[in-house]
């Protein structure tokens, strides 16, 4: 412990009396361990973001019935032809309802299956949004809110109103924010809704809501499901999708073909819907840490030249230590001491600077048409960044300083002695 | 009286940059309390067998004892041990560290050693550094005062763990007359006053001349002692 002591005595006369070039090794620290913070929290945020943009809307399993000719025409159906060219022209659809057979027992089913996390049934009305004598096309669905709340995250993209107020009024409706600007709808006031049987509803906006794609917010607006229900004058079993989370995103492809397989329904996986999105979030990521990497090699560098050039000019010392009884392995503990020390200083200073400059970024303004509800970069301040940036700051520094102290120990004194 | 230092054919070779036997067949014992020299031209070998009679070189053939304990091929621990309690160096170029203060510089084997508390080892500083008259010097840096001071400064050091042998390099041979002198005197008056054994290379006739016995070496023998 005194012997500790004395080492580290040494240890910070040195650093102490190279306050400038300890400070230049440890800036260099400081920069690399607050560049890896602020980029991992950053693009870690932007990508939760980016993610979270498709992840939160699209479902999970997509199940609909789809309008379209059947696959085996019943020409194929004939043995003796089964080796023909057979053509039919002007192939028909398939004469079948847009509503999902039987669906409160296919829900039923899918609730107790383990795999998932949730289901929300949907009602998709062609309609027209009435103003005076102005039609505006429109497409309403018809949707569970708590639901959609609790799995798709659809609070985040509404701007005035709430969910709730949806919940609570059953003639209620959340209109697209493009329609809200073409017929200046503001909350409160009644629009007029005319169903393709040529039903008229006044229905109350709640709210708007806005997803950030205009093509979608020119016509989309969500009521109850038991309002959709009615607008098409149908009971409480129609349902024309079924939209699935999951427990693990991973198992949709499969859950999907099993639902193919099972119940003859169209059934779409989020991977299908979205094939690059995974793409860009693994090539985001590998970007960020090896940007991230770079710099920490690049600290560690510049503690190894600047240790290597402080034992180049410590020759006379080292000599002199171990002349005077000082062990090849204490000279080694010195120099070791001296890295970490930097690595230390460097390391915390880099954290302190990669928080505040992540603090800085988590409150520049961002206004996105995608995201209403953000007003600010996203950053994430998740611990185990700093525990990762502080341990790289520690090992590069110890790699860094262990080479030349490695020298320094195996130095002979009488060699140095010799040459004066 | 007890031999404190004895050297038993010792031979030495260098093989760079061609084989080259530096000492032959070197034979000889120190009793203690006797103040040596060894005397020679350049190149003659005397500072090597200074540095294998320290203990920091160990590449050589022969046998070494120190206290008449047999050292040669003990590890470099035991030997890294024994340089710091028992033995003493003075070199030519004073090797101070010169960040670190006078008194810390007389400090620092001691508190290598850790046997005495950090109050007791600065208080024996202190005192040391009083005998060779720079007490006065003590909390400036090491770089900070003159080569005969410096030179003072390390032989306060040398003697700060009570060692049994003190070693000198041509500790006078980068000093002026004056410091010369005073640097004798005090070496003299350890061997004088405590008992202390001394082996000093020089180039300094008037040195060696004072000294109780000279060993003279030419091409890597002793030819006279």
């Amino acid at each position: 412990m005194k012997e500790l002591g004395l080492l580290l005595h040494i240890t910070r006369t040195h650093l102490i009396s190279r306050f400038k070039q300890s400070s230049i090794a440890a800036l260099g620290v400081t920069f690399g361990i607050g560049t890896f913070i602020i980029l991992v929290s950053f693009m870690t945020g932007l990508n939760g973001l980016l993610d979270g943009l498709i992840l939160n809307r699209t479902p999970h399993v997509h199940i609909y019935n789809e309008i379209k000719p059947s696959e085996i025409q019943p020409l194929d159906q004939i043995e003796e032809w089964n080796n023909a060219i057979n053509i039919v022209r002007s192939i028909k659809p398939k004469q079948s309802q847009l509503k999902i057979h039987n669906a409160p027992a296919l829900i039923k089913q899918l609730k107790n299956d383990q795999r998932v996390m949730g289901i929300c049934p949907q009602v998709g009305v062609k309609v027209f949004y009435l103003s005076s004598s102005i039609e505006l096309n429109g497409l309403v669905n018809g949707i569970d809110p708590r639901e959609e709340e609790r799995l798709f995250n659809f609070e985040d993209y509404i701007t005035e109103g709430s969910v709730d107020a949806l919940v609570r009024n059953k003639q209620g409706i959340l209109i697209g924010a493009g329609v809200a600007h073409k017929l200046s709808l503001v909350i409160g006031d009644r629009v007029q809704l005319s169903t393709p049987k040529g039903d008229i509803f006044p229905l109350k906006v709640v709210g708007v809501f806005q997803s950030g794609l205009a093509e979608v917010d020119n016509i989309q607006s969500y009521v109850n499901l038991s309002m959709a229900q009615q607008l098409l004058g149908e009971g409480s079993s129609y349902i024309t999708d079924i939209n699935l989370k999951l427990h693990d995103i991973n198992k949709a492809p499969q859950m999907a073909g099993y639902i193919r397989d099972k119940f003859q329904l169209n059934a779409i996986d989020i991977k299908e819907a979205n094939a690059q999105f995974e793409t860009g979030t693994t090539i985001r990521n590998l970007i960020t840490y090896a940007v991230s990497i770079t710099l920490l090699i690049v600290a560690g560098f510049g503690i190894y030249n600047i240790l290597n050039m402080l034992i180049y000019e410590k020759m006379n010392d080292i000599a002199i230590l171990k002349a005077t009884g000082f062990s090849g392995k204490d000279v080694q503990k010195i120099f070791i001491g001296q890295a970490m020390v930097i690595g230390i200083i460097g390391g915390l200073l880099g954290l302190v600077l990669g928080f505040f400059v992540s603090v800085l970024i988590s409150n520049t303004p961002f206004v996105t048409e995608a995201l209403p509800t953000i007003s600010t970069y996203p950053v994430n301040f998740y611990p185990e960044f700093y525990i990762i940036g502080m341990s790289f700051a520690l090992a590069s520094t110890f790699l860094a300083g262990f080479l030349p102290s490695l020298r320094a120990k195996h130095i002979d004194p009488v060699e140095i002695i010799r040459k004066q | 009286m007890k031999k404190i230092l004895s050297a038993k054919n010792i031979n030495k070779y260098f093989t760079q940059p061609v084989l080259f036997h530096v000492l032959k067949d070197i034979s000889f014992e120190i009793q203690q309390g006797e103040f040596v020299s060894i005397m020679g031209k350049s190149g003659c070998g005397k500072s090597t067998l200074l540095y294998i009679l320290s203990t920091m070189d160990t590449e050589y053939e022969g046998e070494l004892y120190f206290n008449e304990n047999l050292i040669t091929g003990k590890s470099h621990e035991e030997l890294t041990r024994l340089r710091n309690e028992d033995i003493g160096f003075v070199f030519q170029f004073h090797y101070l560290l010169p960040e670190f203060t006078v008194l810390d510089n007389v400090m620092m084997p001691a508190l290598k050693l850790a046997k005495k508390s950090h109050i007791k080892i600065q208080e024996e500083a202190i005192h040391k550094l009083d005998m060779l008259g720079i007490a006065d010097q003590a909390h400036k840096k090491a770089s900070r005062i003159s080569g005969g001071q410096k030179q003072r400064v390390a032989i306060a050091r040398a003697l700060i763990n009570n060692p049994k042998i003190i070693m000198g390099d041509e500790p006078t041979g980068n000093l002026d007359s004056k410091n010369s002198d005073n640097v004798f005197r005090i070496l003299r008056d350890l061997s004088d006053k405590e008992g202390l054994s001394l082996l000093v290379v020089t180039h300094d006739e008037d040195f060696a001349a004072n000294t109780d016995r000279t060993i003279i070496m030419e091409d890597g023998r002793i030819i006279d002692q």
